[in-house]
């Protein structure tokens, strides 16, 4: 350019993004300051699915939650399912059998797969990889329909009981489960030599909505986004619960925090899933799958219908609920997108008292203008997709 | 005498009459700390080389209306990234003037997390950057999660906000003035 070309006048532009755009999945409205194309200023809202849940929560018996659960994060709703349960029968003092502790972990791992799948992939198809898109959708639908066949849902399972799981594995369920992970990973495979030698996809995603290390923490992130700046804070391996400590995994890491390394983690993360799932079926033991408690499990139907005491058992926890004893505390798990905790709070009867959730992505999206500060109005449709906002659990 | 309540003497002889009491529930440690100096004692618990809970993991109240007094609690839970031993630090705060030092300074991340208190509980953060409402409307009477806030109550329908600063194009409306006036008719 010469030194004398006029310069055009700039002015900085108010855009609001949203809250309904073609381009991210997702309500949520951006109201950016924009110089040229060049993102000056984000201030992000979110709230436009606020449904009350924490209020809702209080009015229904604490069984009654795990329904609402299902809807927060709806792409990996079975961790939420086992997140509440355990938080439950940690403050009754409880702790499930065996058997059922595995199948804790291994639905967890198939609703990781199948979350990391739908971001993974709307991801990648909102830059133009739509072929990539529809391999990861093809893959998640193989992992659904395991999810779907072993509790009646697509999305909304509501599988996890307080005290237990709904029914044990079905028959054949680990060599269905092989199978399917045979297909995921040629799947898997066919979109990395699609994507990790794309010129297109990495110039979208490499050093595009980078954030440090430090900044990551002091932005209260987990999951994925802060696994991706390198710092190794995974809860499973932190803080290890179910059976966690018992099986062999590994922490994937990034380097620079920005969206090809999120990618990356997510994708590794996919895998060693698929490892824990292999690893946790080979080990599973033989037993129940509920606590042997009456107070917290509905008895046989055979009991219910033949005896007093199975009917009012049966009668009390349904019109009553589970008795929890009075108290509170906070169990995190390592949810899709980060830690997802719930803090309890009981006063001793058969409805929660207050019930709060850890949310990972309202946390991050308050991160948000910080990793998009600097960037182009069009770095935004890949960052959030790897933010992967779930507007369940996000506005609650 | 367990590892637990080691973290919590530690933090009661470091912080004396700061700290209101100090248990252990369900092998959680648990600290209610007043809220005078709120922010020097979680720079403490941030900074100090044996404690190093660096991680603020979520900040939360709960209303105790007609169990307790003060009414609210502000609830934060404080992880250390290495690993050991969880914190939860549960901060009384009474209704007539119910606020709390904000803890932005030494997280940015409790920006949204104390909006999102304020914005259900009404409970202020002092020094707070940007205390607005987080999940619900600007417009929105009362505070929801609050136990007397009635789960069926309706909130009155808000007029169209008009948004400063909102693009118009003029040239319409002056193709519009233009129309009318070819046909007569007075703008």
């Amino acid at each position: 350019m010469k030194a004398d070309a006029q310069e055009l006048p700039l002015e900085i532009m108010e855009l609001q993004m949203g809250p309904s755009h073609p381009a991210t999945h997702g309500t949520i409205k951006f109201n950016l300051k924009l110089e040229g194309e060049k993102v000056l200023d984000c201030d992000v809202e979110v709230g436009f699915l606020h449904r009350g849940f924490d209020k809702s929560c209080e009015q229904v018996t604490w069984t009654q939650v795990i329904p609402y659960t299902d809807r927060l994060n709806y792409a990996s709703s079975l961790i939420n399912n086992v997140g509440y349960a355990l938080a439950v029968e940690k403050l009754i003092g409880v702790e499930t059998p065996p058997r059922c502790q595995y199948i804790r972990v291994i639905i967890s791992e198939l609703a990781r797969i199948f979350d990391h799948l739908t971001c993974c992939g709307m991801a990648a198809s909102e830059l133009g990889a739509i072929t990539v898109g529809f391999y990861m959708i093809e893959a998640r639908e193989l992992v659904m329909r395991i999810i779907e066949s072993l509790t009646g849902a697509r999305l909304t399972v509501t599988y996890v009981r307080i005290g237990g799981v709904k029914h044990d594995l079905l028959h054949g369920f680990a060599e269905w489960v092989s199978q399917t992970f045979k297909t995921v990973r040629k799947l898997l495979n066919d979109c990395d030599r699609l994507l990790s030698r794309n010129r297109i996809f990495i110039d979208r995603m490499s050093n595009v909505g980078t954030i440090s290390q430090e900044t990551a923490v002091t932005y209260c992130l987990t999951g994925p986004i802060l696994r991706a700046t390198g710092v190794n804070y995974d809860v499973r391996k932190t803080y290890p619960y179910l059976v966690y400590d018992q099986l062999d995994f590994n922490v994937p890491l990034g380097s620079r925090g920005d969206n090809y390394d999120r990618f990356v983690c997510r994708i590794q993360e996919i895998e060693q899933s698929m490892r824990i799932v292999d690893q946790a079926l080979q080990k599973i033991p033989v037993g129940p799958v509920w606590i042997d408690d009456p107070r917290f499990v509905l008895p046989e139907k055979e009991k219910v219908y033949n005896s007093i005491e199975g009917l009012m058992h049966h009668f009390k926890i349904i019109m009553e609920g589970v008795q929890v004893p009075p108290g509170e505390t906070y169990f995190a798990v390592e949810g899709g997108n980060g830690e997802l905790g719930f803090y309890i709070v009981s006063d001793g009867g058969g409805k929660p008292y207050r019930i709060r959730v850890r949310p990972p992505c309202f946390i991050a999206m308050g991160a948000f203008h910080e990793m998009i500060k600097g960037y182009m109005v069009a770095d935004i449709v890949p960052t959030f997709g790897m933010v992967n906002m779930i507007g369940g659990e996000c506005d609650r | 005498m367990s590892e637990a309540s080691a973290q919590l003497q530690y933090i009661q002889e470091k912080l004396g009459p700061r700290v209101l009491d100090a248990l252990l529930f369900r092998g959680d440690d648990i600290l209610i700390l007043d809220r005078a100096g709120l922010r020097e004692s979680f720079r403490f618990f941030k900074e100090d080389s044996k404690l190093r809970l660096d991680f603020l993991s979520d900040i939360t109240a709960v209303d105790y209306w007609k169990k307790k007094e003060p009414r609210f609690e502000v609830v934060y839970q404080v992880v250390p990234l290495k690993g050991g031993r969880r914190l939860r630090v549960r901060v009384p705060v009474p209704e007539e003037d119910a606020a709390v030092d904000s803890l932005t300074p030494l997280w940015k991340g409790a920006n949204f997390l104390e909006r999102e208190v304020w914005d259900l509980f009404g409970i202020r953060f002092i020094d707070h950057p940007d205390l607005r409402r987080v999940l619900l409307y600007e417009e929105f009477q009362g505070h929801p999660l609050r136990k007397d806030y009635p789960v069926n109550l309706w909130q009155p329908r808000v007029p169209e906000r008009p948004v400063e600063g909102t693009f118009v194009d003029e040239r319409s409306r002056n193709k519009l003035l233009l129309l009318k006036q070819a046909l007569g008719q007075k703008s």
